[in-house]
């Protein structure tokens, strides 16, 4: 081993560690700051001695900003893994599940469940909606890889999940034409996405999807590094293309199907974290892009979660207005700074 | 000898359509095979095909004694190894990973390098003349480097067949020599046998242990380098119409100007080539001797000329060479002399000088000729 690669391994630990604190820091913030201020040490007791069970601190802290920290944390996280996987896949940096048209499929559903379904049975249960976002965000990302099959460009690919993005958007413009304004706000609410509906009950199942998806991300990232030399040199290596290329995009759609279905469509977060997290370990090396990316995203997410709580409270922002406020200034930074060090 | 790579009556093509068919080439251990021939002429869907990049229409590939479909994807990759023409630009990957990546066949899956993989990326780094790139992003180095490196990865999955498409276009020439030079002396040091595709023909011959010509809808020719590098198979099979191809040079010349002669220039020794190549041109059509057929002077005339007098190596100018030489001077308005030195053999062309001046012709050094043809193309007349 020389002094260059074991300087990047240092690197990439002290990366995880900032980002470890940052972590830490983000839930201690998240958990003390609100309408209601706790301090730090008080949060420390109730969370690790259980103490004031049944105090109003204490269930402030258990069944609302707990569940709700961990759910931004853990989708944030997702949902940068999964651009990582997109960009991947696409070979270009601003592919995104925003912008393959993933999240306005996702809209597109779940506008059709809000306006007919709840226009018709008054109201519907949650876990509908989930199920209408998760089914919408697939439905899209079949279409495309039905494409993919027709296509080997890339860019080509792209063009076609921005345009199927707008056929989507189009679709959910013809329903809101016979929406009511409520269902309007109410579509709209959702479709600028929001953590506020997290629950322990569904922390479960988003750390199932998400924990296997992660694991099988993992274990895609030795292909993952060979296909970043173009599919000619990766098929060469012994790679099974058509398989790869498969297992990359279900597992990517999963998970920004996951956190569209329980937070709904959070724009930027999968372009610009995995571009930051690569900056920050100086690698684009998948094993240990896709850790520094997760955590990045969670870190990420956290935060943006507690400016949207707090900045104006009591009134809550969406979260996909802090996240495009933060990510759409470092997208911008990314492509020039990145073109400067082509040339 | 046996073949470490060898198809059998393979069909290519693109689609299910027949592109060249009844290929059957080899490779043994160490030699280097070169497919040569026009653009589009296939060169390429045969390395693909190979390869498995493309699916092969008819016929085998066997590599290792063992048809490409009944390896297995990795089994395979552990046997053949390629660098294609396909760019790459990996972000934020340095060199070594590049390379490294050429162990994929044999780490686990995670792709974790052991010391001795670690060593065999450095080695491989080192035969191509690259450790000091180790370190460096791949896309922070030069088209040569990168080349090297790629080579290198290719080399790292310790192939026995190793495949290049093209691997000197992009290069300036002295990277394509440096090249071709690591690819001869990994081929027998490594006991690798090298299949490739080449533009430059002339140093596909020069490298090569075998050449295959490709062109049309089957191999037309294939041979060694003398058998099958000579100028006319050349003009065929990259079917030059105009200008020529030189093989003993390896250097390519335009097609001689048309129309009447308007010079004829006493050339020799080389002197001439550059004048030569001027009157070229500038569209000028010349006549030129008396040159020994041992002469360089001698092979550019032959492709550029109207029309050459020229005499056997190491014989004298005789009689019949002055005539031929004083009636090109008659005919042509200009004598130009070349600076060409006069000396035992060719002596005689000074009575070609004097046979000019006595016939009051316009004559110019070689100098002043080019300063004229300068002068008379900066006013924009002829």
């Amino acid at each position: 081993m020389n002094k260059a690669r074991v300087t990047s391994a240092i690197r990439f630990q002290v990366v995880i560690l900032g980002l470890l604190a940052l972590f830490a820091l983000g839930i201690v913030l998240n958990a003390n700051t609100g309408t209601v201020n706790i301090p730090a040490l008080k949060v420390f007791d109730i969370i690790f001695n259980g103490a004031d069970a049944g105090s109003m601190e204490s269930n402030i802290i258990w069944k609302i900003r707990l569940p709700r920290l961990l759910t931004a944390a853990v989708l944030g996280g997702a949902l940068s893994v999964s651009g990582f996987l997109l960009q991947t896949f696409f070979r270009n940096p601003i592919a995104g599940p925003f912008v393959l048209g993933i999240s306005s499929g996702a809209k597109m559903i779940v506008g059709f469940v809000i306006i007919f379904v709840v226009g018709a049975y008054g109201t519907i249960p949650p876990y509908l909606m989930v199920l209408a976002a998760f089914i919408g965000s697939m439905l899209i990302m079949g279409l495309v890889l039905f494409f993919s099959r027709h296509t080997k460009s890339m860019p080509m690919l792209l063009v076609i999940g921005i345009m199927v993005g707008y056929i989507c958007s189009a679709i959910t413009n013809f329903f809101i034409t016979f929406a009511k304004d409520q269902d309007i706000a109410n579509l709209t609410s959702w479709s600028m996405g929001s953590f506020s509906g997290a629950a322990w009950g569904n922390l479960g199942i988003i750390c199932a999807i998400v924990g296997l998806s992660l694991l099988l991300s993992l274990f895609l990232s030795k292909p993952m590094d060979a296909y970043r030399l173009g599919e000619g040199y990766a098929k060469s290596m012994g790679i099974n293309i058509r398989l790869f290329r498969a297992a990359l995009i279900v597992v990517s759609s999963v998970l920004s199907a996951c956190v569209t279905a329980f937070a709904g469509p959070i724009s930027f977060v999968g372009i610009a974290v995995p571009q930051i997290a690569k900056l920050l370990i100086k690698s684009g090396k998948p094993l240990v892009v896709i850790p520094a990316c997760f955590l990045c995203g969670a870190v990420f997410c956290m935060f943006c979660d507690l400016i949207a709580r707090t900045a104006f409270a009591p009134t809550e922002l969406a979260i996909g207005t802090v996240t495009s406020l933060f990510g759409a200034p470092v997208v911008i930074a990314m492509m020039i700074s990145r073109k400067r060090q082509r040339t | 000898m046996s073949m470490q790579i060898e198809t059998k009556k393979l069909t290519v093509g693109y689609g299910g359509k027949p592109l060249i068919s009844g290929i059957n080439l080899g490779v043994e251990k160490g030699k280097i095979v070169t497919l040569i021939g026009p653009n589009g002429s296939g060169k390429s869907t045969i390395l693909k095909t190979i390869t498995r990049h493309l699916e092969r229409i008819a016929g085998v590939v066997m590599v290792d004694n063992r048809s490409i479909h009944q390896w297995n994807n990795k089994e395979l990759a552990q046997r053949m190894s390629v660098m294609l023409t396909e760019r790459v630009a990996p972000d934020l990957m340095t060199c070594f990973e590049v390379v490294s990546l050429g162990r994929y066949p044999y780490t686990n899956a995670f792709g974790r390098l052991t010391p001795q993989d670690e060593d065999i990326v450095m080695d491989s780094l080192r035969m191509v003349r690259a450790e000091e790139l180790a370190d460096h992003l791949f896309t922070q180095i030069s088209d040569g480097q990168r080349q090297r490196i790629l080579l290198a990865r290719a080399l790292c999955q310790q192939p026995e067949v190793l495949v290049l498409d093209e691997p000197t276009s992009y290069l300036d020439i002295r990277h394509k020599i440096e090249l071709l030079d690591i690819l001869r002396s990994l081929a027998s040091r490594k006991q690798v046998a090298v299949l490739l595709s080449l533009h430059e023909i002339d140093l596909a011959a020069k490298i090569s242990d075998w050449l295959i010509c490709v062109q049309g809808d089957s191999i037309q020719l294939s041979g060694l380098p003398d058998q099958v590098f000579t100028d006319a198979q050349m003009k065929a099979l990259y079917n030059l119409q105009t200008g020529s191809y030189n093989t003993l040079f390896g250097s390519v010349e335009l097609s001689p100007p048309p129309g009447e002669p308007s010079a004829f220039i006493l050339a020799g020794n080389g002197m001439g080539i550059p004048l030569f190549r001027l009157m070229q041109k500038h569209g000028l059509s010349f006549t030129t001797g008396i040159l020994f057929e041992n002469d360089v002077d001698f092979q550019v005339a032959n492709a550029l000329a109207h029309q050459v007098v020229s005499a056997p190596a190491f014989s004298l100018v005789d009689d019949v060479h002055i005539l031929q030489a004083k009636q090109m001077i008659d005919r042509s308005p200009l004598f130009v002399h070349a600076g060409t030195p006069i000396g035992q053999q060719n002596i005689r062309c000074l009575e070609l000088t004097e046979y000019a001046q006595s016939i009051g012709k316009r004559m110019l050094s070689k100098d002043a000729f080019l300063i004229g043809m300068d002068e008379a193309y900066k006013g924009g007349k002829r």
